[in-house]
Order: structure tokens, then sequence, then C-alpha cells
């Protein structure tokens, strides 16, 4: 089983160094990039590998790049997305604490692609450590003449510069995103224009995830064939998977993407903790729809976890075990969504908090049973189509998927008027 | 009033952007890191400082959750409050620094010591309940060592 984005980590938890990632192969797909393949090829390869943007949409990376004119005058700019803070999502941190290298090696070439000249790495505030070490891999990449002026005496110049953030889910949106390194308020902006032809200071941008990006040097080593066959199913490439909640070994591994939810929870999960039973899941961060367990067999990829009527979203999972309150667990999630809300839209900013209201009566044992009704109104309202952005209907994903699993945990609190 | 040591590395952020007002956040940071919040005479003496209303960097500050606009304490905690550390119970862990400190979310010791808030997920959900206070990271935090931990900032 091949690991690409995490065969080489030390296993300690620290930085690959700049050497230790030269002599594992790292900046050879870079030097080949740049002698032997036009920024075009690049794109065109990345495409037919198939690699989907790992950060939660699922959007085809090679088809995103090759929306940005060839010919648009400098700057244009490529982004990293390491604003990680889908709860329950842990999965970029590892690569940005323990590979740096094979991050700015895939940003290098994905700007090379696009034939940006200006990189950005957003990275959220409370990754301190990753901080510390993208900075010295910046710097580490600059002194040995990966960044810069004519890299590898190619021709081709790019600088790199860290942004870390001040708070605020909403930065992870895109749009959102570009605001803020403009310094504005994180709220998203309208598409069309797509950032690809007017982003960041109305310059074509690009903006991938870490895992996405981490991708790119592999893809370009070897081959857009190898990357699809690393997976035998539907969709291409390894995925870090994470399991958290209870059970007895949580963490993250690179896998293929066929691995299913079982083997995802029993064999890398380590299995519920003793005494406790499987509920149910968010399969890919919070704002992904419960799967049960008849859902259990499922494969982890964007086919099987969408036909399962969910989304793959981050790939990490969160687990309800039969102790915790469902509706405590909605409630957390939708407490979450209302204070990220940015307010931009109405819906979002009013509907939210209402519905965070009508969980925590009913979770105090104070909910009538119209209650559910209005829930339900709102997942219809705050639904696709309905906002500005993808906040609310996300946070409508376990809402809906709640009502419809575990509808007599709502009822019976309601009924018995008992609080959760 | 800004200082000069405040203007050269709000000077330095502004060097790096094709837009003055884009370094906004780093000027509201820089002013942070050295008084520990931003009160209104600072969103003016910003504001001035980058050719903007004071209304237009406010409405920036306030976005932020991480700048704060009230006075905090010398440390600040902050804990994970997102749904992997609420099943790994983070509610009681919560309740417990209430009593500890006798501070609920929001507010500051009495002796400015420290300051509690929530914070969204810490992206460490492998390891829940985590918190955070200033710059340090406390993963797998049981009940029994929050007396220590807390007892590590004066």
């Amino acid at each position: 089983m091949e690991k690409p984005l995490t065969q080489h980590m030390r296993g300690d938890g620290a930085p690959l160094s700049l050497k230790e990632y030269e002599r594992a192969g790292g900046y050879q797909a870079l030097r080949k990039a740049l002698k032997e393949m036009e920024p075009k090829a690049v794109t065109a390869l990345v495409k037919e590998s198939n690699l989907r943007g790992r950060g939660g949409a699922g959007f085809l990376t090679g088809m995103k790049w090759s929306f940005v004119p060839m010919n648009a005058p400098k700057p244009k700019y490529l982004i990293c997305n390491a604003d990680e803070m889908e709860p329950g999502t842990f999965k970029d941190r590892i690569l940005l604490e323990q590979t740096p290298h094979q991050l700015i090696e895939g940003m290098i070439l994905s700007a090379y692609a696009i034939q940006a000249d200006q990189s950005y790495v957003f990275l959220r505030w409370a990754y301190k450590l990753a901080a510390k070490v993208i900075t010295q891999a910046i710097e580490e990449a600059y002194a040995a003449g990966y960044l810069g002026k004519n890299i590898l005496g190619s021709g081709f110049d790019l600088d790199m510069h860290l942004h870390t953030g001040v708070g605020r889910y909403m930065c992870g949106e895109e749009t959102a995103l570009l605001n803020s390194l403009e310094g504005k308020r994180a709220t998203p902006r309208a598409k069309p224009p797509f950032p690809q032809i007017s982003g960041l200071f109305g310059k074509p941008t690009i903006v991938n995830n870490v895992e996405t990006l981490c991708c790119i040097p592999h893809i370009v080593n070897r081959g857009a064939d190898w990357f699809k066959n690393l997976s035998p199913g539907a969709d291409a490439g390894t995925k870090i998977y994470g399991v958290s909640g209870k059970v007895k070994k949580p963490g993250a591994w690179e896998l293929p993407m066929t691995v299913t939810m079982r083997e995802l929870i029993e064999d890398y999960g380590g299995g519920m903790q003793d005494g406790l039973k499987f509920r149910g899941a968010l399969p890919g961060g919070a704002s992904t729809d419960f799967l049960v367990e008849e859902h259990l067999d499922i494969r982890m990829d964007y086919t099987g976890v969408s036909a399962a009527g969910s989304r793959l979203g981050t790939g990490t999972m969160i687990i309800l075990d039969d102790h915790t309150s469902v509706v405590g667990f909605v409630r957390n999630l939708e407490h979450f969504f209302a204070q990220e809300s940015c307010g931009f839209c109405t819906p979002c900013r009013e509907g939210l908090p209402w519905i965070e209201k009508v969980l925590r009566t009913i979770e105090i044992g104070e909910g009538k049973p119209e209650d559910i009704k209005t829930l339900e109104f709102h997942t219809k309202y705050l639904g696709p189509g309905n906002t500005f952005c993808a906040l609310a209907p996300g946070a409508m994903e376990p809402l809906q998927s709640a009502l419809k699993y575990f509808r007599k945990d709502f009822e019976e609190l309601i009924r018995h008027k008992i609080s959760a | 009033m800004l200082t000069v040591e405040e203007k050269i590395e709000i000077d330095k952020a502004i060097h790096e952007v094709p837009v003055k007002k884009a370094a906004c956040i780093e000027a509201l940071k820089v002013v942070q890191q050295k008084r520990r919040w931003v009160s209104d005479e600072s969103i003016k003496d910003i504001a001035a400082y980058m050719d903007m209303s004071p209304e237009e960097l406010d409405s920036v500050a306030t976005f932020y959750n991480l700048i704060f606009r009230r006075p905090v304490g010398r440390h600040i905690i902050l804990i994970c409050d997102s749904i992997s550390c609420y099943v790994m119970g983070q509610e009681k862990l919560t309740d417990l620094i209430t009593k500890q400190l006798g501070i609920r979310y929001g507010q500051t010791t009495l002796d400015g010591r420290y300051t509690f808030l929530p914070n969204p997920c810490l992206g460490t959900c492998d390891h829940a309940p985590a918190l955070m206070i200033d710059n340090d990271l406390y993963r797998d935090v049981t009940a029994e060592q929050l007396e220590e931990i807390l007892g590590k900032y004066a």
C-alpha cells in the first residue's frame, strides 16, 4: 500500500528538513517540470490524474486551474488554504507540521502551472507549530534557489508569503479568504467573477487546500496513471482519513480511497470504547450528513459517500456513540455554525441562532412538539440556493440527517420533558 | 499614539501588500501584540495611519474573534468547544475552569491573570479535549491535569 504523502514522515512529529526531503526525492518533480514541461502540460497532467480538491468540496483540481487565463499580465496568485477549521478536521495540521517542503514544492509546481508569481500560505492562527515550521521551510527554499527569481535557472519567478489569520471559520471559504487577505471582513464574494479570473486584488488567483497541493509533486514525478491506480475505485490518489470521538485509538491515516467506514472505525480507530455502541458518524467534518450503521460498509470515496446521502468532505470522521446525546451533539454543531456565520446574508444570520435556540430548548426538556417542524422548515430554507455561500447549507446537513435517523431522540425529550 | 516600534512593524506589513489597507489586519495584530488588546483610541490611531476611517477599521477588528476589543488578562485560555471535544467531555472541563478561576467565558480574573474564552475547533480532534493557553497547546486534557496546567502561568 503506497502512502506518498506521509511515507517519509520522521515518525517523531518533527518536520522533515530540506536535506531529508531532498534525500527522499524531494524537489525532483520541480526540476523535472521546470526543465521538461510547459506550464500547460502540468495542468493537463493534473487534470488527467483526476485529483479532486481535498478541502471539502471535491472539485477537480486540474479543471480549476484550467480557467486561469494564461496570457493575463502579472501578478497572478496561488494561495494555499491552510485555514483548517472544519470541526473534527485535523489532517492538514499533520502535513503542515511534518512535511513543509512537500507543500512548498506542490505550491511552486501549481504556481508554475498557472504562471503565478506570488503565493501565500493562509494559515489559521491556532497552528503555532506549523507557523514556525513553514516560516523556516520557506526561508530554506529561498536559500536553496527553489523560490525567488529565476528558480533553478528556468526563468520562472515565485515569491511565497505566510499569512496567519486572526480567527473565523469563514476564512476557509475561498472568496472570503481573499477578502481577509485584502484586510477586509471575511465575507464571501459573488461568483462570477470566479477567483481564477478576478481573485486577490482583482487578479487571477487559485486557492487550493494543503492536502491537494501536497499531491502535486507525486503526480508530476510518477504520472497520472500511477496516481489513479493508488485507489482501485472511482477516485484517484490516497486520502488522509481521520477518526475522532469515543473510539479506542482516534487518529489519522493515509489510505487508498477504497477503505470502508467500518475498516476506519474498527481496524484503524481500534473500535468503539468498551461499553459504547456506534450510532452514527459525520463522515467528513461538521458540515456533512450523518451516516449510520447501515452505511458502515460503504467506500469512503466521493462517489460512495455521496450515494449514501452524505459527503466525503474533509474525510475526517466524527463518531456519535450511544452515551452521547444526539440533541446535544447537533446543538453543539449548530452553535458553531450560528457563531461563525458572517452575518452577510439573512437566512444564515437569523436562521442559525434560531435553530440553536430551539435545539437548546429541546435539550433542557422544554421543547414543544412543533419545534421539530421549525427545525425541518429551516433545513429547507437554509438549504442550497437560499444563501450566499455554503455555510448554512453545510450546517443543515447534520441537522436534516439527525432528524431523519434519530428523530425519536428529539421526540422523546419533547414528549417526556426531560433534559438530555 | 502608535509607538515608533509599532510604526516600523506596521510599515513592514504595508510594504508587503499592493494596497495599503490590505495590511490593516497585520496592523491590528502588531498593536495587540504590544498592548494585549485594541482600545478605541488604538483603533483611531491605526485607522489614521492606514488612511481608513475608524469605523471601517473597527468593522474589520470586530469581525475577527482573536482581535480583542476589550481588555484581557495576561494569559488567554482558549478551550475548544467544537464537536470532537464536546463528545470527549469539554463541557465538564469548562465548568471546572469556571469553578477553579471564578470566571465564565469572556471574563478576566480579578488579578488580571487569565481571560477565559471558547474557541472553535483547534484541529487536534484525535487528542480531544484540547485547550490553548497563549501559544501552548494542551491535548487529551483531564480534570486532574487542570490545576497543574493553570498553575503554570503567572
